[in-house]
């Protein structure tokens, strides 16, 4: 294949990479830039999204888009849910220690797992693509829903960040972030946000898993190589920086896809990590994060 | 009320006597737990006790689900039967995770504390290897059924056996053939990057080319990958057959991708069942592998001339027609690899009978009975089909199935003969000492 079509198919993989760890680090960065809690779990909700979408899609029979549509909303809101009530039961008892939280969502990444394990099983299920169109071209052909993936990540990416910049409750979680305890003081209710970030974060996580099931098969085991890419995204972007997780998502996307078809997919991994050390070691704050105060 | 005030009021440290009780009452539970027991009976009442070293999670875990339903129903069988020996058969199940170094644990685990006869029932090639210098020092006979050619290479040891499915050196001979004499002669490989993958990269190769074919591509996948587009451009555009080998949760994805990427008219493809062990073959997704070509162990679909002790097997270990459960039809099976367990079990019993097995005393002439088997016929123990036992390479050799991808289901196109597979050993572990 010629270098043209090769940088191009290349570049189109990096980008659906780069669409869905920009939902799923989003969701992560939130959830420590308000909460400071380093959400161990994040990729288990994801998991979940997928699994859950499975589920939704299997149950209705008809068109694959019913299906698949009826997923999109409903899974994020159940995992949402979970994610609500875990806070509740777990987090909040905890006080948000770092230490205690980062041991407590380990212990819910087993439970999550092992309950998807028992009840949904170890095997690799497909959900269908609400379409099924491959695009022809003249060097190699394409999954048209994997370009819709990318629209559809964008438009949810602009989606969160007008709710995080135009709507009260945005601003509620942007001040938090900023001074918890000012915010405190001027009587946002600080643990409720908390709980309301924190539903929000696995909803993400869920709804970049419902955009990718049709792709990659839903399966128990699916979260912890996402997790891995998310924490990377977020110490390169900035923990807490809305922008910095996009730009950082789209280079470690885009450098994987075209760096692992280029060279290899081990080069891509390694190149990965050793610009999170870079970071860490000259901008511990990451690209677009602003200085610890 | 404050946030603060309410949540941060902490217990204070220290042991309690009532923790205390908890923590004493708990240790006296696990002592008392099954692995602690130790038998007061007599010994000839006691039951023969297997270490089942099972995927029960992990990437492995659909299989390890079958394997254990094959080896319930196996044991069920034989104790129904009268046993080994007079003995009932009991399985012991420790899950390794599909995890090399839980898996040499759990071996060690099954000889010192749940002190079984022997452990039975491995199949992912890292789990063997890693395993069975554990069960070589312990001294503990290891029926693996895997696959990979680590048995047969001789770098294992006196004490791991395969008895109840062939290795990839003898499978990859077996459909090469036939392979470059009705799909194509130029061939590109596709496989995971680790030891069952090089198994079948460093054995098609040399297969193929005596058949007058070559391999023009090798495209190596790292075993973690759930992506696969990016290396389809590595497969050059005159190959007559792809030949794909693929492991793990993201096979659909491969299959799918390969589909997108090539469209209709791409080259032909010859894959292994272990790919789409347990899944549907009428998936979305998968129409793409219509009429293409599978190795199968044994046929998952029952097919118009099935033997009789062949429906017999199907029947007792619950799966239906289309090899999936009796009980759920998308409950797929594992069927081209679970009855590697059956025949296993069965050739653990005559090995006991041939060699008088009483206990633990007589773990070094089982070993040495079963090395002294050479057939196995085809039949209710044998319900694959009939094979022969080479004991200098602790390997059995058996016939392969060829199958099509036909309107949903996998029709056997071709058997291969148990001489097509058969090699030269390169070991002998019967001068190996216990």
């Amino acid at each position: 294949m010629a270098f043209g079509p090769y940088l191009l198919l290349a570049t189109l993989e990096g980008l659906v990479t780069s669409a869905v760890l920009a939902l799923m680090a989003l969701g992560l960065s939130l959830v420590f830039g308000v909460m400071r809690v380093v959400n161990v779990a994040h990729g288990e909700f994801y998991m979940l999204g997928a699994v859950l979408a499975w589920w939704f899609a299997s149950l209705v029979s008809g068109h694959p888009a019913i299906g698949f549509l009826l997923a999109l909303f409903a899974s994020p809101l159940i995992v949402a849910a979970v994610a609500f009530l875990a806070e509740r039961l777990v987090l909040r008892r905890l006080d948000y220690e770092p230490e205690a939280t980062i041991v407590a969502t380990i212990g819910l990444l087993y439970i999550i797992q092992q309950f998807a394990l028992t009840f949904y099983g170890p095997e690799a299920r497909p959900v269908e693509a609400p379409f099924d169109a491959r695009i022809a071209l003249p060097w190699f052909g394409y999954s048209a829903y994997k370009l819709a993936v990318i629209v559809v990540s964008v438009a949810l990416m602009l989606a969160t960040w007008l709710f995080l910049t135009r709507t009260r409750a945005g601003l509620i979680m942007r001040a938090t972030q900023s001074d918890r305890e000012m915010a405190q003081a001027f009587g946002i209710p600080v643990d409720r946000v908390y709980a309301g970030v924190f539903a929000l974060g696995a909803g993400l996580a869920a709804l970049a898993a419902v955009l990718i099931v049709p792709i990659r098969q839903a399966h128990y085991l699916m979260g912890l190589d996402p997790l891995l890419l998310s924490f990377i995204v977020v110490i390169i972007g900035g923990l807490g920086s809305l922008r910095g997780t996009v730009v950082a998502a789209i280079l470690i996307g885009l450098s994987d896809g075209i760096i692992s078809m280029f060279f290899s997919p081990t080069l891509a991994k390694m190149l990965a990590t050793f610009l999170v050390a870079l970071v860490l070691v000259f901008r511990p704050q990451g690209l677009f994060g602003a200085a610890s105060r | 009320m404050n946030y603060k005030a309410k949540h941060q009021i902490k217990p204070d440290g220290g042991i309690t006597r009532r923790t205390a009780l908890k923590g004493l009452s708990t240790a006296a539970g696990l002592m008392a737990a099954p692995g602690f027991v130790r038998y007061a009976q007599a010994q000839s009442s006691e039951p023969i006790r297997i270490g089942f070293q099972c995927h029960r999670t992990g990437i492995g875990a659909a299989y390890g689900r079958w394997y254990e339903r094959v080896t319930s129903a196996a044991v069920k069988r034989i104790n129904d039967q009268g046993g080994v020996n007079g003995r009932p058969l009991e399985i012991v199940i420790e899950d390794d995770g599909t995890d090399a170094a839980r898996g040499s644990e759990v071996v060690a685990k099954f000889a010192n504390q749940h002190k079984v006869d022997l452990v039975y029932g491995t199949l992912f090639s890292h789990v063997v290897v890693a395993a069975a210098p554990m069960a070589g020092e312990l001294k503990i006979p290891y029926y693996v059924v895997s696959e990979g050619y680590h048995v047969a290479s001789g770098k294992m040891n006196r004490y791991c056996v395969q008895p109840g499915i062939t290795d990839v050196k003898a499978q990859v001979r077996s459909v090469a053939p036939w392979i470059a004499q009705n799909l194509g002669k130029r061939v590109t490989l596709v496989y995971p990057d680790y030891a069952f993958g090089h198994d079948h990269r460093d054995f098609f190769e040399p297969a193929i080319t005596a058949q007058g074919g070559e391999v023009i591509a090798k495209v190596p996948i790292p075993p973690t990958e759930t992506s696969f587009t990016r290396y389809f451009p590595q497969i050059p555009r005159d190959t007559d057959v792809i030949y794909h080998v693929m492991v793990g949760p993201a096979v659909l994805t491969f299959v799918k991708e390969l589909g997108e990427f090539f469209g209709t008219g791409g080259p032909q493809l010859f894959g292994f069942i272990d790919s789409l062990e347990a899944v549907d073959i009428n998936s979305p997704g998968l129409e793409f592998l219509d009429g293409s070509h599978f190795w199968e162990g044994m046929p998952r679909y029952a097919q118009p001339d099935i033997p009789r002790y062949a429906a017999s097997y199907r029947e007792t270990v619950g799966i239906d027609e289309n090899g999936a459960s009796v009980n759920d039809p998308n409950d797929v099976s594992t069927a081209g690899h679970m009855f590697g367990c059956w025949e296993t079990l069965y050739v653990i019993k005559a090995a006991m009978e041939a060699s008088g097995y009483r206990g633990p005393e007589d773990r070094a002439s089982l070993i040495e009975a079963t090395e002294a088997m050479t057939e196995f016929p085809a039949g209710n123990e044998h319900p694959q089909g009939a094979k022969i036992f080479n004991g200098q390479i602790h390997q059995v050799f058996a016939e392969q199935c060829i199958s099509q991808v036909n309107g949903g289901r996998l029709d056997v196109v071709h058997r291969t003969s148990i001489e097509d597979g058969m090699y030269e050993p390169e070991a002998d572990y019967t001068t190996m000492s216990f």
